[in-house]
């Protein structure tokens, strides 16, 4: 028999700290969906995802129920659409996305990922085509989420890709404009992306993945927090030691969940990832699992050794708790997403800058940050080559979720409800970075010696 | 196949008695009971034997939930599972 504090341990982690689990991914290969005719690609595509995906949403509901753990999410991930679509003659690659968007809705998901260009050496036909139709997909669609890859620590940086990028964000901002620019939040820019990423936005289904597999990413910020909260003063050996037993408990409920789908689906387990992703809910942010530690606000001077502290241990009480782990694992600090982040940017303790600092010892970048709607293009562009420079120097995933959001200043506020939250218009460097965006190119690999 | 009750609130006559008629009609063997008062509230576990029980888990979970319910009490049924996975390496 357990001991009465175990259980009730258990229990207040659900019922107080918001201990869930954040999504189960079901990954579709759509590998065996091309055809040269676009109506039977997107025939096939239909039919294989609502086909392998007809149950998931009942399983995880059942799972949830069974454990009385919350499963916040049921999504799907599919292999990048440029992909699949650049086998037929179809121009206009909104179509596929409309098709994701059907699928998506017919077995229950809020969430469809794969919209995806791998971009990071140059582009082909296909890529062209699918970047080109992101601002019509995104604007058109409910659930589809899209993804870029422009760089990776091999490959260097595809400044060209980061430059069009920057237009595609602003004229995904311009066709929502009515929705605080909405689509946006379902476009992210990637350096050295996974191919295993449970978390929307920028889940796909990689191409070494297998035909199906299930991905699961756990969450709880919160009960993080509330085992910091009761370590007044102690040093940093006991903070760390903590966060590690904390985050091998909520690993080993993304394993149990993550074990218990894929026998009842018959869909191989692919990964957990170890992620602390925060919601707007109150006691469920990472920023205050960093004021927990002593700051008075997150963004303060100390907040990315924090950070760096709570994002390492994390990931070493993580791995014990699962056989595999992978997709992004760390800690999330999307700003609109995260209380804790929305008053620190309200208040004037976090900056960009900051951010961009804490983006070097966590995963995974600039996200759900919104700005200005009069930030130029190359700005934009801009922020994006800085976040992929971290990243490939680093080794490491990062990534760009920015909205410039039409008729908005510095000062204002937009709300998205729900998980989005309510995102501050934070404040960007009104200098230009025009010209080294025009330059176009590709900014090479980094030496992976000499490492100063 | 286990599952664990926590049932949290206020002490009352008749606790044990609702619980226990709803498990034992379902044909839910009871293995070991442990209660306390922590803070002033009653807490109540319960680990059972559910591999004969007659209704469905989900029948089993809104019976409880319910009962607990209209004695002002919260009551959670968990497969054994959770605990195991949480607590025990």
């Amino acid at each position: 028999m357990y001991n009465i504090n175990e259980i009730l341990e258990t229990v207040n982690m659900i019922s107080r700290e918001k201990l869930d689990i954040r999504t189960i991914t079901m990954g579709i290969s759509l590998r065996d969906c091309v055809s040269d005719s676009s109506k039977t690609t997107m025939r096939r595509i239909y039919d294989k995802i609502t086909r392998l995906a007809q149950d998931l949403v009942k399983t995880g509901e059942d799972i949830e129920r069974d454990f009385g753990i919350p499963i916040i999410n049921k999504r799907i991930s599919v292999t990048p659409i440029a992909l699949i679509a650049e086998g037929c003659e179809e121009e206009d690659y909104a179509v596929f996305a409309k098709v994701l968007d059907d699928a998506a809705a017919a077995v229950g998901v809020n969430f469809i990922g794969g919209f995806s260009a791998l971009v990071h050496k140059g582009f082909t036909k296909g890529d062209k085509l699918l970047i080109k139709a992101i601002p019509e997909a995104l604007s058109t669609t409910e659930r589809v989420c899209s993804s870029v890859n422009v760089a990776t620590t091999k490959a260097g940086i595809n400044m060209d890709a980061v430059k069009q990028m920057g237009l595609i964000i602003k004229d995904c901002a311009e066709r929502t404009k009515d929705k605080g620019a909405s689509a946006c939040s379902k476009l992210v820019v990637f350096a050295n992306v996974p191919e295993d990423n449970p978390f929307m936005a920028g889940a796909f289904h990689g191409i070494g993945e297998p035909e199906c597999v299930i991905n699961v990413g756990v969450s709880g910020p919160g009960v993080v927090a509330h085992a910091l909260k009761s370590l007044n003063g102690a040093d940093f050996g006991t903070v760390a030691e903590t966060i590690k037993k904390t985050a091998f408990k909520i690993t080993r409920m993304g394993q149990l969940v993550a074990q218990e789908a894929s026998q009842r689906l018959k869909v191989p387990f692919g990964i957990v990832d170890l992620s602390l992703a925060p919601t707007p809910a109150i006691g469920d942010s990472v920023a205050h699992i960093l004021e927990a530690m002593g700051l008075e606000r997150c963004g303060a001077h100390g907040t990315t050794a924090a950070l760096a502290l709570l994002n390492d241990a994390v990931k070493k009480g993580g791995v014990m708790a699962s056989s595999y782990v992978g997709g992004l694992s760390g800690a999330f600090i999307p700003v609109s997403e995260d209380a804790g982040m929305i008053d620190a940017a309200k208040c004037g303790a976090l900056s960009i800058e900051k951010l961009e600092a804490m983006t070097c010892v966590c995963s995974v970048g600039l996200d759900m940050i919104a700005v200005s709607g009069d930030t130029p293009a190359s700005t934009i562009s801009a922020i994006i080559a800085d976040e992929a420079a971290i990243g490939v120097v680093n080794n490491k995933t990062t990534a760009v979720r920015i909205i410039p959001v039409p008729g908005m200043k510095e000062g204002d506020v937009v709300e998205y409800g729900g998980l989005f939250g309510s995102a501050p218009i934070m404040r960007v460097s009104p200098f230009s970075a025009e010209e080294f965006i025009n330059r176009g190119g590709r900014i090479p690999a980094p030496l992976q010696s000499l490492r100063n | 196949m286990k599952a664990v009750i926590t049932v949290i609130g206020c002490d009352r006559i008749g606790i044990m008695a609702a619980i226990t008629g709803i498990l034992a009609k379902a044909n839910v063997n009871i293995l070991d009971i442990s209660q306390t008062i922590m803070q002033e509230l009653f807490t109540m576990i319960m680990l059972v034997d559910i591999s004969k029980m007659n209704v469905e888990f989900s029948e089993m979970s809104d019976m409880l939930a319910r009962a607990g319910k209209e004695l002002g009490l919260d009551v959670r049924f968990q497969r054994e599972e959770i605990f195991t996975s949480m607590h025990r390496i």
